[in-house]
């Protein structure tokens, strides 16, 4: 049985004239403790397939399943982890992390013993993230690479067994990001969630992920699904390999069809670079 | 010093906060000293600082203080206590928004001074009147202001409590009000000077005490001095109360004032 399941999932936003199909006829099922990334010309609606699981967004056809359960909104068993603005300024890096603490939801049924595990587990959660130092500051002392860092213990907080990631490294600059990439993979391995990771770099989806999901726009679907073909344990030096590039190569190419442009060479062209004197 | 948006030290600011409160009152010396100028129109500080004196030890000026002091922070208190729950419901619900913000918006247009008659019908000529003038002329404006204060809070912050397993009164509680308490606290800072602007208005109904009653009585008899420290008084008063506060704000929002 898939952890998740995808079913002729199709999703309109909008009535009239302003009616957009952002999905389409979307299946896909991802097993437990599989990390799939998705990735896509922009309006191919990875972003709104991601808040569909998250139950932050309803679909319009179709069906969604987590452990066969259709999902009813959004729910502590598929935490989300947001490009930026997630965090609490006014709490502190230690009360982000405990916030789903102060939820009737995670307080039901404790038994002491409980209390005090849960309380283990953030300090667990802050040495993982690299962040004991910074236990008592304020998100807005950290940097960008430290604050997703406080927002992914945050999600893992409550072990939920689907983790959702929208461009959650997009802000952030390549050498944090690498960082990064080595963390949740990190991360994946300890806690084993099912990951489903929304990016528009390639190189990171291929990196981080078990299987590569291509969507395409208008209407938003999905393209192909790429297999990656690189042992389990990852490694940087594996970005450099002919495997690695030429995956790349092919995601890249075939983003570029879907996106409706057909080469970066035709996007030049349609520029008129070389022939304007200024 | 003069460099776009360039940096101007401690020192530097207070040099020029201060010339800039001193230049007017210096302009104002040398235009009342003067001859071409009739007192009566432009009383010169001194004299207006003399009425100040006598206005404290005849007049009673602390009780007019008082008793203006009581009906904008009634009538602002009343206010802020209805405006904060609707502007949280405005801003968070978009059926509450469609019920009331296009009302709120067509009521805010209407004069509040033409209220009057209305409020003198209605809740008589009693202290409430003037307080109901005051909550009238914040009011509508404060809703608004604090809808959108909530409407600001980001959504990501809304959307990851959800996926952590908050239900709506924990979203709300936990989160969309803490977000927006500081900006709300702002709105609350910038509609307390305008309690202030309705505070001669409110006291034009059968008043018989306050700095704006003092103000339209001083006009009947030609009192120009009383006229400008009742003027002044008021704006003393606002800036006081704006200062204290921007002093709640950093003592309630220290993580907003810090920088690493």
């Amino acid at each position: 049985m898939p952890k998740i399941a995808i079913q002729n999932v199709g999703k309109v936003f909008g009535e009239g004239s302003h009616r957009v199909e952002a999905l389409q006829d979307v299946s896909l099922d991802i097993a437990d403790n599989e990390f799939v990334t998705f990735v896509g010309a922009s309006g191919c609606g990875k972003s709104t397939l991601l808040r569909i699981i998250g139950g932050l967004e309803y679909h319009t056809a179709g069906e969604v399943l987590v452990d066969d359960q259709p999902i009813m909104g959004p729910g502590a068993d598929r935490a989300m982890v947001f490009q930026h603005y997630s965090l609490y300024p006014w709490l502190t890096v230690m009360e982000n992390i405990k916030f789903s603490r102060r939820l009737k939801h995670g307080r039901e049924n404790l038994r002491e013993a409980d209390v005090e595990a849960a309380s283990g587990r953030a300090d667990a959660l802050l040495s993982l993230m690299g962040l004991n130092a910074a236990a008592n500051a304020y998100p807005n002392q950290l940097s960008g690479g430290m604050q997703q860092r406080v927002a992914i213990a945050r999600a893992l907080m409550g072990r939920p067994k689907i983790l959702l990631m929208d461009e959650p490294f997009g802000a952030l600059d390549a050498q944090t990001r690498e960082v990064m990439h080595d963390l949740i993979l990190h991360v994946h391995r300890l806690e084993k969630p099912t990951l489903a990771f929304v990016t528009h770099d390639v190189e990171e989806a291929i990196y981080l992920a078990d299987r590569v999901v291509l969507m395409a726009p208008r209407p938003g679907r999905i393209d192909t699904i790429y297999q990656v073909p690189l042992p389990a344990e990852r490694e940087q030096d594996m970005k450099h390999t002919p495997e690695f590039l030429s995956l790349k190569k092919e995601i890249l190419a075939r983003i570029r069809e879907t996106s409706g442009m057909k080469t970066d060479q035709g996007m030049l062209d349609q520029l008129n670079l070389g022939t304007v004197t200024v | 010093m003069w460099a776009i948006r360039g940096p101007l030290s401690r020192n530097q600011y207070w040099l020029f906060a201060v010339l800039g409160l001193l230049t007017p009152l210096g302009l104002w010396w040398l235009v009342s000293s003067g001859t071409s100028v009739d007192r009566v129109f432009m009383p010169t500080p001194v004299d207006v600082f003399n009425r100040l004196v006598t206005w404290y030890r005849e007049d009673d000026l602390l009780s007019d203080m008082g008793i203006s002091i009581y009906r904008v922070t009634a009538g602002f208190a009343l206010s802020a206590l209805i405006a904060l729950p609707l502007g949280l419901l405005i801003g968070t619900f978009r059926p509450v928004q469609a019920v009331l913000e296009p009302l709120t918006d067509f009521i805010r247009y209407m004069p509040a001074v033409a209220f009057i008659p209305l409020v003198m019908l209605w809740v008589g000529i009693e202290e409430s009147s003037k307080i109901a003038i005051i909550f009238i002329g914040t009011f509508f404006q404060m809703v608004l202001m604090m809808a959108e204060d909530v409407r600001r809070v980001p959504l990501a912050q809304i959307e990851a409590a959800q996926t952590l397993g908050a239900d709506k009164g924990e979203t709300i509680n936990l989160v969309i009000f803490q977000a927006a308490k500081p900006a709300l606290l702002d709105t609350l800072r910038v509609t307390m000077g305008w309690a202030w602007t309705y505070l001669v208005v409110a006291e034009l109904v059968a008043a018989n005490s306050g700095l704006g009653y003092s103000i339209l009585k001083a006009q009947r008899f030609l009192q120009t001095d009383k006229i400008f420290v009742g003027i002044l008084l008021i704006g003393v008063i606002g800036l006081v109360m704006d200062q204290l506060f921007r002093l709640a704000h950093r003592k309630a929002f220290p993580w907003l004032h810090l920088r690493s």
